[in-house]
């Protein structure tokens, strides 16, 4: 079985995040890693093989080269082989270009059974890009799944939202898209650090994929950034002395606020 | 310029997530509690640690001693206790039977050991063997086809918990021709009739390891149990020393790094006078101390570490060995004492893991060979004519 996993490399959210004069992320002056939600692609990619099926993993990412972090990443847990897409036109690229490029990615690499990601980057977070994957695809789209059996012809999912539970069968191949409550992802072994210096990452280009540059980047982007405002900065909350009239006093202070 | 590799610095790096994730916020309490966290010793098998030097056909990494090293300073540096645990495992449970065991003794025991699903103990010192450790009492008589052991062990780590398949002892076998002592490597399966693992100590420090006295009574165990080969335990003992000597270097690494990591931001926190304590002279001087003791002793440590990577001369390791223990434990233990110094009262309260720290740092100038036996050693690489 041929599953592909889309690791994404995202600036570090414990460091400063910024963006860059044309308000895109900046992706160069910041340290990177692999999203953490993509870990539990991964993860449960490595699961289905762990549970005896024969599996062959492909981390696939798309960006600048800083990127190959990500797949690095993915490759120590346990993938086998990687693919990263770069290329300059690729700046600035909204969702719908991201997820047609790595759809062409993913026919490139052939016979795939299995397409799992995250429910969502942890720098963009908009959750659309599976979706749209599976749509360009013209596959079944299982999104935000927190359990999953994978049997050669079609995965069983379960997703929870807060009223209900539902479990969907999709016939493969399909893209499902996993959330962080469905398994704890896997430190990565000295082994498997020593391991991944030899597993092969190809590096396409939109060339390769026969991708029209034109249809995608900045200039392309269906949906633009205009301004980015940083969050003002938290001010210290009001501290109330309780000297009898505590309770008057927080009465008070949330009359004042309109909240009761 | 002397530098880990960046496959060690990744590694690194994942050890020092797992310990910030899965060790640092139970240590206090596991402390507290005198309590040898067994499923966080399984994550960390899971994570592969028991196995960093064990070969990959028992299901090892086939790793080197410098990412056991990288390993046990990582966890040190939360968690001296867990740190003792993986050290203790790996140098005397695992090396000397993969270093010495017949291949049926290595299929029997290295799979699980490997894993971190078990445990096995070294047992050498006795009440009247330490530092001096010939003096061996324990004896072990053939009868038929079987070892008879009787005697006793002391202070022995990993020997009682409930992970511990057996513990490898030192024990007379019988006498030489000059009249000295023959003495032999054993291993006794746990759970052996005879073999008597006797009640906890209750130690100064380490409190989340595991040591026990161990008593052996008529202890029976088949005679291909005998580990390398007859007369040979006391000689092979102490070519595995060496390896062990540079892994405690590393646990005292962890505790130095830990002492800065705590005493800079609280140099920073803590006001006195109007001003962070850190802009007095007599706190600041005693970090930088701190930082030059971090680095030093890590240089030695790692320097051991890759000359016994790259199979230097034994002559060359024992000394860097010996180096490297004697330096980085004793700025361990100076170390605890300037952090303690710089939290004021704060430091002498459970509250801070400085307090633990400081108990923890004393044994490590002990175990393994204490100070005064890696001066002798050291002396003696130099030809100095020092009586032991
Ligand atoms: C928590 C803990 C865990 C341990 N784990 C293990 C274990 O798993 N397996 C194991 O076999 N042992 C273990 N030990 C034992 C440890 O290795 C010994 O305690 C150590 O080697 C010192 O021996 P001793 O306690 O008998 O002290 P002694 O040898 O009696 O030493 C007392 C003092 O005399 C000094 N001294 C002795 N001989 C000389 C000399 N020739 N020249 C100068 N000074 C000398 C020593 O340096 C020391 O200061 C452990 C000990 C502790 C406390």
């Amino acid at each position: 079985m041929k599953i592909v996993t889309l690791v994404k490399h995202v600036p570090d959210a414990t460091a400063d995040r910024t963006f860059t004069a044309d308000n895109t992320t900046d992706r160069a002056g910041v340290d990177g890693l692999l999203s953490e939600l993509d870990e539990y692609a991964v993860e449960e990619a490595l699961k289905v093989g762990d549970a005896g099926t024969d599996v062959e993993i492909i981390a696939l990412t798309m960006g600048p080269g800083g990127a190959e972090a990500a797949v690095k990443k993915a490759l120590q847990m346990g993938a086998d082989s990687a693919v990263h897409v770069v290329d300059d036109s690729l700046h600035g690229s909204d969702a719908l270009a991201t997820a047609q490029v790595l759809a062409a990615a993913v026919t490139k690499i052939g016979d795939v059974d299995l397409v799992l990601t995250g429910m969502a980057s942890t720098d963009g977070g908009m959750s659309v890009v599976p979706a749209m994957i599976a749509e360009y695809l013209g596959l079944a789209h299982v999104g935000f799944v927190g359990e999953l059996t994978v049997s050669d012809t079609a995965v069983t999912a379960r997703r929870d939202d807060d009223a209900a539970s539902e479990t969907i069968e999709a016939a493969l191949p399909a893209v499902v898209s996993v959330t962080d409550q469905i398994n704890e992802p896997r430190y990565p072994s000295f082994k498997g650090i020593m391991a991944a210096k030899k597993k092969p990452v190809e590096t396409w280009t939109l060339a390769d994929l026969g991708v029209d540059s034109g249809a995608v980047g900045l200039d392309a982007a269906l949906c633009v950034v205009r301004e980015v405002t940083k969050r003002p900065e938290r001010s210290a909350g009001s501290v109330v002395t309780d000297e009898g009239d505590g309770g008057t006093k927080l009465a008070e202070f949330l009359a004042a606020q309109k909240l009761i | 310029m002397f530098e880990l590799s960046a496959e060690h610095e990744q590694f690194r790096q994942v050890v020092r997530d797992f310990a910030r994730a899965q060790i640092a916020p139970h240590a206090a309490e596991w402390d507290r509690k005198h309590e040898f966290p067994v499923a966080v010793v399984r994550a960390m098998g899971d994570l592969g640690l028991f196995g960093l030097t064990a070969p990959e056909e028992y299901g090892g990494a086939g790793g080197d001693l410098t990412s056991l090293c990288v390993a046990i300073e990582e966890i040190g540096r939360v968690d001296q206790s867990l740190g003792i645990t993986l050290e203790a495992a790996v140098g005397l449970g695992i090396m000397p039977i993969l270093t010495y065991g017949t291949a049926a003794q290595k299929d029997r025991w290295l799979p699980d050991l490997v894993a971190g699903r078990a445990l096995a103990a070294f047992g050498l010192t006795e009440p009247g063997a330490g530092s001096d450790a010939g003096a061996t009492a324990t004896r072990a008589v053939l009868d038929g086809d079987q070892w008879v052991v009787d005697g006793a062990k002391q202070f022995i780590t990993n020997s009682g918990t409930e992970l511990t398949s057996c513990v490898t002892i030192t024990a007379r076998t019988g006498e030489r021709s000059g009249g000295t002592a023959e003495i032999s490597a054993i291993i006794v399966p746990s759970g052996t009739p005879g073999f008597i693992v006797e009640p906890a100590y209750d130690k100064l420090g380490w409190h989340a390891s595991d040591t026990h006295p161990l008593t052996f009574d008529g202890a029976r165990v088949p005679a291909d149990h005998l580990l390398g080969e007859r007369g040979q335990g006391f000689a092979q003992f102490l070519a595995t020393l060496d390896d062990g000597r540079i892994a405690i270097a590393a646990l005292a690494v962890g505790c130095i790094q830990a002492m800065l990591d705590a005493s800079v931001p609280y140099a920073h926190e803590r006001t006195s006078f109007g001003v962070p304590i850190g802009a007095k002279q007599a706190v600041a001087f005693q970090i930088a101390d701190l930082h030059v003791m971090a680095q030093a002793a890590r240089l030695l440590t790692y320097r051991a570490a890759a000359l016994r990577d790259a199979g230097a001369p034994a002559a060359e390791v024992k000394q860097a060995a010996a180096s490297a223990k004697l330096y980085a434990t004793e700025s361990a233990v100076t170390a605890t004492r300037i952090a303690t110094q710089v939290h004021g009262g704060y430091g002498f309260m459970e509250e801070y893991p400085v307090a633990r720290f400081y108990r923890d740092a004393k044994i490590l100038e002990i175990g393994e060979g204490t100070s005064e036996i890696q001066r002798l050693v050291l002396a003696r690489g130099l030809g100095l004519p020092v009586q032991a």
